[in-house]
């Protein structure tokens, strides 16, 4: 009895001691003259996967591009992802692994409601922050964070401006995912906004997370006098959507939020989402972004989506922060990150003090079976 | 008007695939007194082996659906002798726990083959070509199809079991085990045989249900598979007749309350089961407990 209880404080004393050790090795590497390491989190498996592995792609290019230059002031660039698999509980732990083999800065997470997830935890951690395409209003809810995509209620905005100024559409009806922060963010924004310009919303209709049969709210939309149904969610959902109004016999025309973007790989037939209209920040057919989607093709044999430019750009953004504070600690790169300015593939790019970034969207329409810049 | 006839026939489709789900439910509890929770991932079974067939090995359509229902059948089959048969004089939890165990690892094996990611498949029935307009209402080729099958399958079931000497043993099992073996009815075989007709059920229900959402993944079956359990519950477990009512009753309220508010659809459907329990704890067509069909 006495020796099996020394055993066990023994063999505690001997875990403490080698969790100590540890702890400082790895803050060793961390800060020392080895690569700046950048964490990621995104979904690289599951229903929003495209996302996850875009942004990985994108982010991967540029530390390639950049280390092949030399490095960040003399330091290279070293990129540790994770899968966040798009829910908040994996989120949180991929965080925590992700902080234990000591990082010095996160791209991420992806998706908005992960990173709602972690802003918390980044926050306490005081490390430097950058969502390339979380666009919840409280991803940025700290100092440390920063976003470079549009937020929900900005996006639901500019469409209702489009809709109604640009495309003369009053009569307009919704179909948005009640149970998603992002898809309610935009769609709220969105109402709100075609009512200030003296639209009219002639019919709101609601789904969940999962759902795949859309079918009665379609047919309840079909019954009104709507001109264009407005879809602010994710590509796999504006798939099923498209593919089943075109069942219907819906000859509506769609507009969408930038969660569309991908939609063409998901249906099976593309006559379905034929002039459809969505916000986006990168279109790759746009000569400026020629060379990165060569490079980009010839790594991983498809054409980057606004993903995977979302999380070059992070990369870059986060490269000016660290050449702008000539340190790599992360209060100085938290307060460089203001005075940058990067002119990215998704525009031209700078930040305010609440972690929004300022720049312009791009409406995408598909035309021929293709993204085109409208 | 129109409107609410297009959600009625939103329903029926819907409501359709979810009585031959639901038949395979009901069917083996009727006879192995056992609910096969594994019966739902059957359908994606089908779904991914239909896709198999197509896409990777380029088989034409009707060749593809056959050999789809004969792997679903055969899968069904190995499942009752490898999982259930050693099981059949255990407590019904445990039988229960094995089905869950069954449908995990069915989830998880076309996972690891597969992949996570949504795969897009496009469906095998013209869906434009087949489509009726009647006035403003629009039939889609797949609605159509899908009404025709299940109707076909659910009226062959019919007359399978109530003509011939097959369906007999079946029933004769499902009311008294010990005094079928009795009469020279071979019990295992005849269960075997149950669990095959369910899953080849299942997998006309998966090929109908790829068909029409065309996207793959490993879950697929979960939700068709609750919602059709559900419809056996209501329709009162163990009958066939049941089943049938059940899942077509379950897709026009589930589509009529869509349309009324898509937040309370699910609400309103489960609520209906309650009330329907409530006052007949059978189930709608359900019997007593001493003759089950």
């Amino acid at each position: 009895m006495k020796i099996g209880k020394k055993c066990i404080s023994l063999c505690l004393a001997a875990a403490m001691m080698v969790t100590v050790t540890t702890g400082c090795g790895k803050k060793d590497t961390g800060s020392g003259e080895d690569a700046f390491v950048i964490g990621g989190l995104g979904p690289l498996t599951g229903p929003a996967a495209s996302y996850g592995i875009s942004v990985k792609q994108g982010a991967e290019v540029a530390v390639e591009e950049i280390n092949a230059a030399g490095g960040v002031n003399g330091q290279k660039l070293e990129l540790k992802f994770m899968d966040d698999e798009a829910s908040e509980e994996t989120a949180v732990t991929a965080y925590n692994t992700l902080m234990d083999e000591g990082i010095d800065a996160l791209m991420g997470t992806v998706t908005s409601g992960a990173c709602l997830a972690i802003v918390d935890l980044t926050k306490e951690d005081g490390i430097l922050q950058i969502t390339p395409s979380g666009s919840a209003k409280g991803c940025t809810e700290y100092d440390n964070a920063f976003r470079l995509c549009f937020t929900d209620p900005l996006q639901g905005e500019k469409m209702a401006e489009f809709a109604v100024n640009e495309l003369g559409k009053t009569k307009i009806a919704v179909l948005y995912n009640n149970a998603d922060e992002y898809s309610q963010g935009v769609n709220d924004a969105f109402v709100a906004k075609v009512k200030e310009l003296g639209g009219t919303i002639v019919s709101e209709q609601s789904f969940k997370t999962d759902d795949i049969d859309f079918s009665a709210q379609l047919t309840s939309i079909k019954s009104t006098d709507a001109e264009i149904i407005f879809v602010p969610a994710y590509y796999g959902d504006a798939a099923y959507i498209t593919t089943q109004a075109a069942d219907l016999g819906m000859e509506l025309p769609f507009i969408g939020s930038d969660g569309w973007d991908g939609v063409l790989q998901q249906v099976t037939n593309k006559d379905v989402v034929e002039g459809a209209i969505f916000l986006s920040p990168f279109l790759a057919t746009d000569p400026s972004a020629a060379d990165f989607v060569s490079t980009y093709n010839e790594k991983y044999g498809t054409t980057p989506d606004q993903f995977a430019a979302d999380g070059y750009d992070t990369i870059y953004v986060i490269k000016a922060a660290i050449e702008k504070a000539g340190a790599t600690d992360s209060e100085s790169l938290i307060a460089a990150m203001t005075e940058i300015e990067v002119d990215g593939l998704t525009g031209k790019v700078s930040f305010t003090a609440d972690g929004e970034p300022n720049k312009d969207a791009i409406f995408v329409e598909i035309k021929n079976g293709e993204y085109t810049a409208r | 008007m129109e409107n609410f006839i297009e959600i009625l026939i939103t329903g029926l489709r819907s409501g359709s695939i979810y009585a031959l789900i639901a038949l395979g439910y009901t069917m083996v509890y009727g006879i192995a007194k056992m609910i096969n929770f594994a019966h739902g991932d059957i359908i994606m079974i089908g779904a991914y082996a239909l896709y198999v067939f197509i896409e990777l090995l380029h088989m034409p359509v009707v060749p593809a659906v056959i050999c789809t229902i004969a792997v679903c059948a055969v899968l069904g089959i190995c499942i009752e002798k490898v999982a259930y048969k050693p099981l059949r004089k255990a407590t019904p939890l445990a039988v229960l726990i094995t089905a869950i165990g069954v449908s995990y690892f069915l989830q998880s094996a076309v996972l690891l083959i597969f992949g996570g990611t949504p795969i897009s498949f496009a469906s095998i029935i013209d869906s434009k070509a087949l489509s009726l307009k009647i006035g403003s209402i629009t039939l889609s080729g797949i609605t159509i199809v899908t009404l025709a099958v299940t109707t076909i399958s659910m009226i062959a079931l019919t007359l399978f079991i109530q003509k011939t000497k097959t369906g007999r043993a079946m029933r004769a099992v499902s009311e008294d085990k010990g005094a079928a073996e009795l009469m020279g009815i071979n019990v295992n075989r005849t269960i075997s045989i149950t669990f095959a007709i369910g899953s080849a059920l299942a997998a006309i229900a998966g090929i109908l249900y790829i068909c029409q959402f065309q996207s793959l993944k490993p879950t697929l079956g979960a939700l068709p598979g609750i919602k059709a359990f559900v419809a056996a519950v209501l329709g009162g477990i163990g009958s066939i007749p049941g089943a049938m009512l059940g899942g077509i009753l379950l897709g026009v309220i589930e589509s009529v309350s869509k349309n009324v508010s898509g937040e309370l659809a699910d609400a309103i459907v489960f609520g209906v089961l309650v009330v329907v329990l409530l006052v007949k704890p059978s189930g709608l067509l359900g019997k007593n407990k001493t003759e089950k069909v």
